[in-house]
């Protein structure tokens, strides 16, 4: 077990407003620990929509979701912003310090005076098919029951496998795992799918040589006792329904935003949403701050530029809670050579 | 012009559509369960609706990326539509959806 880490400001989340806080509790010396269920930062910005194009966003006519990420991680580059990506924030305690020990399913811990949800809607998680009793099905073992991922490829060896989806991830697992599976098929709702071509082609030569077999069809129902599947239930679209036989389940559908354990974390919560003062920003419970989409006050509206404002507002007020005894100083980049010199240019 | 939508829990709602605006938004804002994380973007397949009695073979056929990002929508059936991508006009007055489970 390796000892928590210390800091000033821990944030949960890695999206834009995540991110522009890390420059906003720089230029006041505070150092910051992100941590992100995703892979990368931007959070909806690269998960969602990293193509389109945004154009309400002060001084960028129009941007990416992906060029506004990769600016504002430019931006912040001279704080050294530490990240700890796939991780889920799963705990929050407070310590007889007064510090705050966030807790992660990593195991990671971070001990910090302030923290800070820029959450957003809440975290990625993959996209449960409805089919009733799903999830006595899920968490049944290695190779076995209903997987939302593939951790070890070795795990799914001489199983039988059903895949769903039309996606990358769907048609990568269905090349990936049919050499070694017992029996590989596919289900998805349409003749066609959305995935890479060459993973298409790939798709189609298994199928040819018979490695794969693929319906238009979806899963309806699943059986067996909880923890312990059989088989699923497939309905094809002209509404013919057949039985089909299989030690694993792997529903490929993407991604969609649940709040998560924040609902857990004691802090006040309205509506899914954590409302906050307009002058602080910070939650009922003192020390923990909300910034963007996560948070809610008269008036609110769930864009970019009100998340910089936020987090700009949060951030004199985390300096108070982080350094009670230092004298809060304001200063523009423009003209004080103290910011700049933090910011790197002069 | 008139939206009417079920909701998941099989209620079905009267909604005053308007004009150029998405189906996704009207039902938004009233106030039916609709996740639509994306703000409309065709980048979630979260405002996934069934367009109900023949509507769907009068509204214009979807684009490619909605036909794609489907793909990302669960229970998928042959009038199914993301919501986001079906514009109100004089066309759709009357226009009747079902929200699709989450």
């Amino acid at each position: 077990m390796t000892a928590p880490i210390e800091t000033d400001v821990v944030l949960i989340g890695a999206g834009p407003i995540g991110l522009f806080a890390v420059f906003e509790l720089g230029l006041l010396d505070l150092k910051c620990h992100l941590i992100d269920i995703l892979d990368r930062p931007g959070g909806q910005c690269t998960e969602l929509y990293p193509e389109k194009p945004i154009y309400d966003i002060p001084g960028l006519p129009i941007v990416t979701g992906q060029e506004l990420v990769n600016r504002l991680l430019e931006q912040i580059k001279p704080f050294d912003p530490q990240f700890h990506f796939g991780e889920m924030a799963t705990s929050l305690e407070k310590l007889p310090d007064g510090r705050w020990k966030l807790k992660t399913d990593a195991g990671t811990e971070i001990i910090a005076p302030a923290v800070v949800v820029a959450a957003g809607a809440g975290s990625f998680q993959p996209k449960r098919p409805p089919v009733p009793g799903i999830e006595h099905f899920e968490n049944a073992g290695d190779g076995v029951g209903v997987h939302y991922a593939v951790r070890k490829m070795e795990t799914f060896r001489g199983k039988n496998i059903l895949i769903a989806g039309g996606g990358d991830s769907a048609l990568d697992w269905v090349i990936n795992l049919a050499p070694l599976a017992k029996s590989m098929t596919l289900v998805h709702h349409r003749d066609g799918f959305r995935a890479a071509q060459h993973s298409v082609n790939q798709m189609r030569e298994l199928e040819a040589a018979g490695k794969v077999k693929f319906h238009v069809a979806s899963v309806k129902a699943i059986h067996g006792e909880p923890g312990k599947m059989t088989g699923v239930t497939l309905a094809g679209h002209d509404k013919s329904e057949w039985q089909h036989e299989t030690d694993a389940f792997l529903p490929f559908f993407g991604l969609t935003i649940k709040l998560g354990p924040i609902a857990e974390f004691g802090i006040n919560l309205h509506e899914n949403l954590i409302p906050v003062d307009t002058a602080r920003f910070e939650s009922q419970t003192p020390g923990i701050f909300a910034i963007g989409d996560i948070n809610s006050y008269t008036g609110k509206l769930k864009l970019i530029l009100s998340g910089f404002h936020e987090a700009a507002l949060m951030a004199q007020a985390a300096f108070q809670i982080c350094k009670p005894n230092e004298k809060l100083r304001f200063q523009y980049t423009t003209s004080s050579s103290n910011l700049q010199k933090k910011l790197g240019v002069s | 012009m008139k939206i009417h939508a079920i909701d998941r829990q099989g209620k079905e709602h009267t909604l005053e559509g308007r004009d150029g605006w998405s189906v996704m938004e009207i039902l938004r804002d009233g106030g039916l369960d609709i996740a639509a994380e994306c703000g409309g973007a065709c980048a979630c397949a979260t405002c996934h609706v069934y367009v109900n009695d023949g509507w769907f073979d009068k509204l214009p056929k979807p684009s490619e990326a909605e036909i794609d990002m489907l793909d990302m929508a669960l229970a998928v059936e042959p009038n199914s539509r993301l919501s986001c991508q079906v514009i109100c006009s004089d066309t759709t007055d009357g226009i009747k959806v079902t929200v699709a489970p989450e």
